[in-house]
C-alpha cells in the first residue's frame, strides 16, 4: 500500500483536502460574540422554526390548527425570537456539575452538622421557626418548579425553553433539598413536626399572601409572565427577603450553623436565573419594533405581581420578631429587597409602582 | 481491633430510607385554591386515580450518579481521540450519523417538553417527580447528542453535513420521517403523545433497537464514542418506561379509556415500526463494514427486542385489563421486515435520493452482497443489480441514478401519515382526507391518518386529537424544480458554491466529488401531485402498475 493509499484510508480529520474538509463550525446560526460557544453549539436550533428552516412547516398540529409551537403562547412580542442566549451558557454537562456540587456540599454540611449535634443545640424558638415557615416555604420553591416546568414547554426557541427548564430544575432541587434537611434535623430534635410546614403553607395566614402569590405564577397561561412573575418580581420581592433577609442572617445567633448554606445555593441558583431573565426581557423590551407594546405588557405583569408580592411579605412580617435572638429587622430586609427589585426593574426600563 | 469495624461503621448517623424520602418529596405538592392550575394541554382521557413513582429515586442521589455518569462519558470521548479513533473509523458509519444525529436531538428534547403535559393530567404528586427527573434526563440526551455530532465534526475526514447539521434536519427529504417521530411526542392529546407514543411504544419497546442495537454497530465499526453516549442515554431510559407504565395503569383503571387506549397503541406501535424501523434498520444493515455471519441481523434484534421482550411481556399483559392487542400489526411488522425487506427497501430509496441528502451513500458490494442474502435469502435477487447499478454511477458525469432509466427503479409514492415512503409497494392504498387523495404506506397508516387523526373516534368525539398537517409530502415541496435549484435551496452545498454535500461514495478528493453542474437538466416531480392530476382512469391504471412493483434492469 502506498502511503496516500494508506493516508486516504484514515477517518480522521486532515487526511485528505478536499471542499470543506476544513468546515469545522456549526455554521447555520450566527454566534452571538464572535465565535459560537459550547453552550450555543449545543443549543441553537435544535428547537425548529418554520420561518427559519422547518421547509415543511409543523407536520402535525393540535385541533385547533397550532403546530408544536407558537409566539401565540405569550403576549410578548419579537421581531426575532432566536436573539437570546443565556448568560448562565448552561447545557448539561454544567447542569449537572453544578447540581451534583450543590447536593455534595448541602449533604456534607447536614452531615458534619449533624455529627457535632448541632440540631439539639438549635435554639428552641429557631426550631419552630425551621418546623412552622422553612417548612412552609419549601412549597413555594415547588409550586414555582412545577409553573416552570410548564412554561418550558412553550417557548419559542430552544434558548428560552432550556433556560426556563435549568430554572426550574434549580427550583425543584431546593424544594427537595429543604425538604431532606428538616427531615434529617428532624431525626435529632425532640418532638419535631415534619408535617407542620404544610400545615402552614396551608392554613397558616402568615403563608396565604405568599401562596397566593405562587399559585398566580402557577396559573398564569403565558409562560412568558411565569418566568418573569418568578425572576423579576417573586424573587427579589418575596424569595431573597425570606432566604437572605431572614433565614440566612438570623440562624447563626440562634445556634444554627446550617440554614444558611443549605438556603446559600438557592440565591446562587437566583443569580444566574435572574442573569438570564435579565437577558431575555432585555431583549424584548428593547426590540427595534415591539418595545413599547412589551414594555406595556411588562407593566401589566409588574402590577398584577408586585401587589401579590407586596401582600406576602406583609404576611412574613411577623416571622422576623419570633426568633429569641432577632439581629435582623424585617424593615431593614424589606428596604433591601425593594431596593433590589427597583434596580432590576431599572434594567429593563420599568418603574416599581408605588405601595 | 475487630476486623467488622470500618470508618463508615464509626462515623455512621441514622439517616431516612429512600421510600420515606421519596414519600415526604411527593407530598411537596397541593391542590391551588387561590388560583387554579393552567390545564392547556388537553386530553380526551380521564384519570381518577394517582399514579405511584416506581422509582422513588430524588435530586439527591439523581445528579451526582447522572454527573458520575457524565464524567464517564466524556473521559471515554477524551480517550478516543488519545487512541486515534478516527484513524481506524470506518467512514461508511460515521456518514450515517450525519442523519441519525440530525435527526435525534430533536425527539429528546421534545420529550422534555412533553413532561410539562403529562406532569399536571393525574392527580398526586409521586409522579410528577418522576417526570420532573426524565425532563432533565432529555435536556441531557439533547445537548450530549449535539455535543457528540459537534465532536465527529471536528475530527472526522469530512466534517460538510455535520456543519449544517439543525438546518438539514429543517429541510432534508428523509429527516422528515424524524420530524413526525419529534413532533409526535409534543402535539396533539397529551396522553396520547407525552405517555403512549412517547414513552409506553417509543420509550419501552424501540429505544433498545436505537440505543443498544446500534451502539454495538457502532463498535464493530470503530466508534467507541457512539456507545459511550449512547448506552449512558440508554442507562435513563428504564426510568422513564417506569413512568410510562405507572401512568398507563392508572389510565387503565377507567373503562372508558381502554378505546382510545387500544386507538393509541395500534397508532403508535406501529407508526415506532414505520419510523424507527426504517432508519435504525438502515444505520446498522447498511452503515456497516463488518459482515459476520454470527452477529445478529436487525430481524434477529428485532425479534428479540420488540417481539419477544415488548410485545410478549409487555403488551399482551395488557390483554388482562381488557384492552384489545392488535396481535395481527405485530405479525405484519414482522412480514415486512422479513419477508418484505422492509429495511433493504428502505435503504435503496435513501440511496436513490442521494443528491438531496446531506451525508455520503457508498454503494454496497460483493461482500455486503453474501452476508445479505445469508441473512435474508432472496436478497440478491431483489437487490443485487441495484447496487451494482449505483456503485457503477457513482462517478460525476454519470446520470444520476435518480433519473437513470436504464436502472428501472420507480420513485416511490410517500406515505401520508409516517411519511416513510411506500416501498412495500403491493401495500399501497389511497384514502381521503377533507376531500383530498394521498397514499398511504399500508392500511394501518391509512386507518391512522383517516380515523384515529380525527375529532371522532368510532362514534366517540375526541376533541383533543392531534391532526396531520403541514406540507406533508416532501417531494411537493420542490414540485417541478429542477433538480441543481433544489439543492441550492436546500443549503446542501459546500462552501465553495458547486461541490455538493452529499455524495454517492467515500472517495475524498475534488475530482470526483459532484458538483452542481453534475445534476442539474432533472425535474423533480411529486408523486401525489402528479397522481392527483390524472384522470380516475389513469390513476387506477397507475395504482395498479404500481402495486406490481418495478424490475431492476441487469447492470453490466
Amino acid at each position: 500500500m502506498t502511503l496516500e493509499a494508506a493516508a486516504r484510508k484514515s477517518g480522521a480529520a486532515g487526511s485528505a483536502i478536499f471542499a470543506d474538509s476544513d468546515s469545522r463550525k456549526y455554521r447555520y446560526f450566527e454566534p452571538k460574540g464572535k465565535r459560537a460557544t459550547h453552550y450555543e453549539d449545543v443549543t441553537v436550533d435544535v428547537q425548529p422554526d418554520p420561518e427559519r428552516y422547518l421547509l415543511q412547516n409543523w407536520i402535525i398540529s393540535f385541533a385547533d390548527g397550532k403546530g408544536a409551537y407558537s409566539k401565540e403562547n405569550t403576549a410578548a412580542l419579537s421581531s426575532n425570537w432566536h436573539a437570546f442566549r443565556a448568560p448562565d451558557q448552561e447545557w448539561e454537562r454544567t447542569h449537572y456539575q453544578r447540581q451534583s456540587k450543590i447536593e455534595a456540599m448541602v449533604q456534607s454540611v447536614i452531615a458534619n452538622g449533624r455529627k457535632a449535634g448541632a440540631p439539639a443545640a438549635f435554639d428552641k424558638a429557631w426550631v419552630k421557626i425551621l418546623q412552622n415557615h422553612l417548612g412552609a416555604w419549601k412549597h413555594a420553591e415547588f409550586g414555582l418548579g412545577t409553573a416552570l416546568m410548564q412554561a418550558q414547554r412553550y417557548g419559542y426557541t430552544q434558548m428560552i425553553n432550556n433556560a426556563t427548564l435549568t430554572n426550574s430544575s434549580y427550583k425543584l432541587r431546593l424544594a427537595q433539598d429543604i425538604t431532606l434537611y428538616l427531615a434529617e434535623i428532624g431525626m435529632d430534635i425532640a418532638g419535631f413536626d415534619d408535617a407542620a410546614g404544610k400545615r402552614h403553607w396551608l392554613e397558616d395566614g402568615t403563608w396565604q399572601g405568599t401562596r397566593e402569590a405562587v399559585e398566580a405564577i402557577m396559573g398564569s397561561t403565558d409562560y412568558l409572565e411565569q418566568y418573569f412573575a418568578t425572576n423579576i418580581v417573586f424573587e427579589p420581592l418575596v424569595g431573597e427577603l425570606f432566604r437572605s433577609g431572614f433565614l440566612m442572617q438570623v440562624a447563626s445567633s440562634n445556634g444554627d450553623f446550617i440554614t444558611p448554606p443549605v438556603i446559600s445555593a438557592a440565591e446562587a441558583d437566583y443569580e444566574r436565573n435572574l442573569a438570564n431573565a435579565i437577558d431575555l426581557f432585555h431583549v424584548l423590551a428593547t426590540d427595534a419594533v415591539h418595545a413599547e407594546h412589551n414594555r406595556t405588557l411588562f407593566r401589566s405583569w409588574v402590577e398584577r405581581h408586585v401587589a401579590l408580592a407586596r401582600k406576602a411579605a406583609a404576611d412574613l412580617q411577623p416571622i422576623w420578631s419570633q426568633p429569641h435572638s432577632k439581629p435582623a429587622q424585617f424593615a431593614d430586609a424589606k428596604a433591601a429587597s425593594t431596593e433590589r427589585v427597583t434596580k432590576i426593574l431599572g434594567e429593563l426600563g420599568l418603574d416599581l409602582p408605588q405601595e | 481491633m475487630s476486623g467488622t469495624l470500618t470508618l463508615n461503621k464509626i462515623t455512621a448517623q441514622k439517616g431516612i430510607s429512600v421510600g420515606e424520602a421519596a414519600k415526604k418529596i411527593a407530598d411537596l405538592g397541593w391542590n391551588p385554591s387561590y388560583v387554579q392550575e393552567a390545564m392547556t394541554f388537553p386530553t380526551d382521557y380521564k384519570i381518577t386515580k394517582a399514579p405511584k413513582d416506581p422509582m422513588k429515586q430524588v435530586l439527591r442521589s439523581y445528579f451526582p450518579m447522572q454527573e458520575e455518569k457524565d464524567n464517564r462519558v466524556y473521559g471515554a470521548l477524551d480517550a478516543a481521540l488519545r487512541g486515534d479513533m478516527f484513524r481506524n473509523v470506518e467512514p461508511r458509519w460515521v456518514e450515517w450519523m450525519k442523519l441519525f444525529l440530525a435527526i435525534i436531538p430533536f425527539p429528546e428534547i421534545s420529550a422534555a417538553r412533553s413532561m410539562a403535559m403529562v406532569g399536571r393530567l393525574a392527580p398526586g404528586e409521586e409522579l410528577r417527580t418522576g417526570f420532573t427527573m426524565q425532563m432533565v434526563d432529555e435536556f441531557r440526551h439533547s445537548t450530549i447528542q449535539m455535543n457528540l455530532k459537534k465532536w465527529y465534526m471536528e475530527n472526522y475526514i469530512d466534517p460538510a453535513g455535520f456543519d449544517i447539521t439543525e438546518e438539514a434536519f429543517g429541510k432534508c427529504y428523509a429527516t422528515t420521517i424524524g420530524r413526525q417521530f419529534g413532533e409526535g411526542f409534543i402535539t396533539g392529546d397529551a396522553i396520547t403523545s407525552a405517555n403512549i407514543y412517547l414513552t409506553v411504544v417509543a420509550e419501552t419497546a424501540f429505544t433498545n433497537t436505537l440505543f443498544v442495537a446500534m451502539p454495538s454497530e457502532a463498535a464493530r465499526n470503530g466508534d467507541y464514542a457512539l456507545p459511550t453516549v449512547f448506552l449512558s442515554v440508554q442507562s435513563d431510559e428504564s426510568r422513564h418506561v417506569g413512568n410510562g407504565h405507572s401512568m398507563l395503569m392508572s389510565i387503565l383503571k377507567e373503562p372508558e379509556n381502554h378505546l382510545l387506549l387500544e386507538r393509541d397503541l395500534r397508532y403508535a406501535f406501529w407508526q415506532n415500526h414505520a419510523i424507527v424501523d426504517a432508519a435504525i434498520g438502515t444505520f446498522i444493515e447498511y452503515g456497516t463494514t463488518n459482515r459476520d455471519k454470527d452477529k445478529e441481523s436487525y430481524a434477529e434484534m428485532w425479534h428479540r427486542w420488540i417481539f419477544e421482550d415488548y410485545y410478549r411481556t409487555y403488551m399482551l399483559p395488557l390483554e388482562k385489563y381488557g384492552i384489545k392487542i392488535h396481535h395481527d400489526d405485530v405479525q405484519t411488522a414482522w412480514k415486512r421486515i422479513t419477508e418484505k425487506h422492509y429495511v433493504h427497501k428502505i435503504a435503496q430509496f435513501f440511496s436513490v435520493g442521494w443528491p438531496v441528502n446531506f451525508w455520503r451513500i457508498e454503494a454496497q458490494t460483493e461482500k455486503d452482497f453474501e452476508w445479505f442474502e445469508h441473512k435474508y435469502p432472496g436478497w440478491y435477487a431483489q437487490f443485487g443489480e441495484y447496487w451494482k447499478w449505483y456503485g457503477k454511477l457513482s462517478r460525476p458525469g454519470q446520470k444520476i441514478v435518480t433519473f437513470n432509466e436504464d436502472v428501472g427503479y420507480v420513485y416511490p409514492h410517500r406515505c401520508w401519515s409516517s411519511l416513510v415512503p411506500c416501498v412495500v409497494r403491493e401495500d399501497l392504498v389511497t384514502g381521503e382526507i377533507d376531500g383530498q387523495l394521498h397514499t398511504f404506506a399500508h392500511e394501518i397508516d391509512r386507518w391512522t391518518a383517516v380515523e384515529a387523526f380525527a375529532n371522532e373516534y368510532e362514534g366517540r368525539p375526541t376533541p383533543a386529537m392531534g391532526r396531520f398537517s403541514g406540507r406533508r409530502e416532501w417531494e411537493s415541496v420542490y414540485h417541478n424544480w429542477d433538480l441543481a435549484d433544489a439543492i441550492k435551496d436546500l443549503g446542501f452545498v459546500r462552501t465553495d458554491g458547486k461541490t455538493l454535500v452529499p455524495q454517492p461514495h467515500l472517495r475524498f478528493d475534488n475530482k470526483d466529488m459532484w458538483t452542481l453542474d453534475d445534476v442539474r437538466g432533472h425535474t423533480l416531480k411529486s408523486p401525489l401531485i402528479t397522481l392527483r392530476e390524472m384522470s380516475p382512469e389513469a390513476r387506477e391504471a397507475h395504482l395498479a402498475e404500481y402495486r406490481a412493483g418495478f424490475t431492476i434492469n441487469p447492470c453490466n
